[in-house]
């Protein structure tokens, strides 16, 4: 319940005259919206660490790919895929 | 993959092992409050590995678990008599409420949508105007800013059918009150780690003063948790009790300013049920009265009868660790994930299915 997952930042977009910064961030090519208002010097090519659609820290890549590989190797990724959403990706 | 090896390489997990049974002279109890870590444990089969004289305790840090079956009810009643678009995490959707739960609601036709994030829900209430959306918002402090931070989205858009149905729980007052139990068996506490990189570490310096007990704030994965445990196994051996921090790579000391600013503009500290254990003051999460509108509690009135646990359930003495998951009597037989009588039966973080899940019936 408080994992959270490193994905990198690939596009960032500004909302209410940038009140509210959003970002795709791609999980190992699962791509989700993520709220960088905790993380605001976070930018394009950072990698964040996310729980539940909310940036919650920065991490480096080395760290960042360490921990994605350890929880994808574990199964530990499927809140990734859980969702109904319309917007959700398809599992890889 | 060449990450990998590093979090649960044998070389690295081995030699922790050895340092850990050449420190413990003494018998231990180490409480990880965190179900996350729990689950860990269990799955990468480390409780086994470790000596005999370090005992693992599954403290009540699973959010789902610990969320009273009567706000379950109260749930699973706005998704089928107030037709509202009723949203939460899929772990929570499918615990077993005192009649149902969310998911057997769903497939009785109440519009129960699992979700990945409460912002997800914010976008569900602009497109459905015409319809309430109740996200049930669980969580410890990790998942506190996600929680308000979708009352201030909400909010700032104008959105007037949204509210959040919360059962917020804090790590430090339930340490608290494990700690002042007279029968509490726990030496030292893996505190959890992401809960910390939110808050920071000051709140636990009065726990590690008042109980005189080593506090080292932990991660996740099997080479952070061996070592968060040997950082304690040495303050135990040693005699000594201080709050240290194994999981600096995420946990800053003072937390993450804009996480806690948003909590604090949305929730207060009130006091909370918690499923197996019962009630701890000032231990969870309410909607402030400045945002009520947004408040599930507030703008529903519902009235149900108040649910009751089982009685042959023995989920409070596992959770203080007085039992082992598998010594309770109803385990695997009366008690199943699929057919739960407690709390930590319900989601896989909860130590007694990770116990069921994971076969482990010796540890």
């Amino acid at each position: 319940m408080c994992l959270a997952i490193p994905g990198k930042i690939q596009s960032i977009e500004l909302l209410y005259g940038g009140a509210v910064k959003m970002a795709k961030v791609s999980f190992g090519g699962i791509i989700k919206e993520a709220s960088l208002e905790m993380v605001p010097t976070a930018d394009v090519g950072d990698y964040v660490l996310v729980h539940v659609g909310v940036a919650i820290s920065k991490v480096n890549e080395e760290e960042a790919n360490k921990v994605f590989g350890y929880l994808k190797e574990a199964g530990e990724l499927d809140e990734l895929y859980d969702t109904e959403l319309s917007s959700s990706p398809q599992k890889l | 993959m060449k990450y990998v090896s590093e979090f649960r390489s044998p070389e690295i997990v081995d030699a922790l092992l050895k340092e850990i049974k050449r420190t413990v002279k003494g018998t231990w109890h180490i409480m990880e409050v965190c179900g996350g870590q729990t689950h860990s444990l269990v799955k990468n089969g480390l409780l086994n590995m470790l000596p005999d004289n370090v005992q693992m305790i599954h403290g009540p840090g699973c959010p789902v678990c610990v969320t009273p079956i009567s706000l379950i009810d109260k749930a699973v009643h706005l998704a089928m008599e107030h037709d509202v678009i009723l949203c939460s995490f899929g772990d929570m959707i499918r615990v077993p409420g005192s009649g149902m739960s969310l998911l057997e609601a769903k497939s009785k036709g109440g519009d129960v949508r699992i979700l990945y994030s409460p912002l997800e829900a914010v976008k569900i209430a602009k497109e459905n105007p015409a319809r309430e959306v109740v996200f049930f918002a669980v969580g410890f402090e990790t998942t506190a800013p996600a929680n308000a931070l979708s009352v201030v989205h909400a909010h700032r858009e104008g959105i007037k059918n949204y509210s959040i149905l919360t059962s917020h729980v804090l790590v430090p007052p339930a340490m608290e009150a494990i700690m002042s139990d007279d029968d509490c068996r726990v030496d030292a506490f893996l505190a959890a780690g992401h809960v910390c990189a939110i808050m920071g570490i000051s709140e636990y310096y009065p726990l590690v003063e008042k109980y005189q007990v080593p506090i080292v704030v932990t991660g996740f994965e099997p080479v952070d948790l061996l070592e968060g445990i040997l950082m304690t196994v040495k303050q135990l051996e040693s005699g000594e009790y201080k709050l240290e921090n194994q999981y600096t790579r995420v946990v800053e000391s003072e937390g993450n300013k804009n996480a806690i600013a948003v909590v604090d503009k949305i929730f207060e500290v009130t006091n909370r049920e918690w499923r197996g254990i019962g009630n701890i003051p000032f231990s969870g999460y309410a909607v402030k009265k400045d945002y009520s509108d947004y408040d599930a509690n507030k703008k529903f009135s519902i009235a149900i009868t108040e649910a009751h646990e089982d009685v042959t359930c023995l989920s409070g003495d596992v959770m203080k660790g007085k039992i082992k998951p598998h010594q309770c009597p109803n385990f695997g037989t009366k008690c199943t994930p699929l057919k739960p009588l407690g709390a930590p039966m319900v989601s896989s973080e909860g130590a007694c299915a990770a116990y069921y899940h994971y076969n482990l019936t010796t540890a």
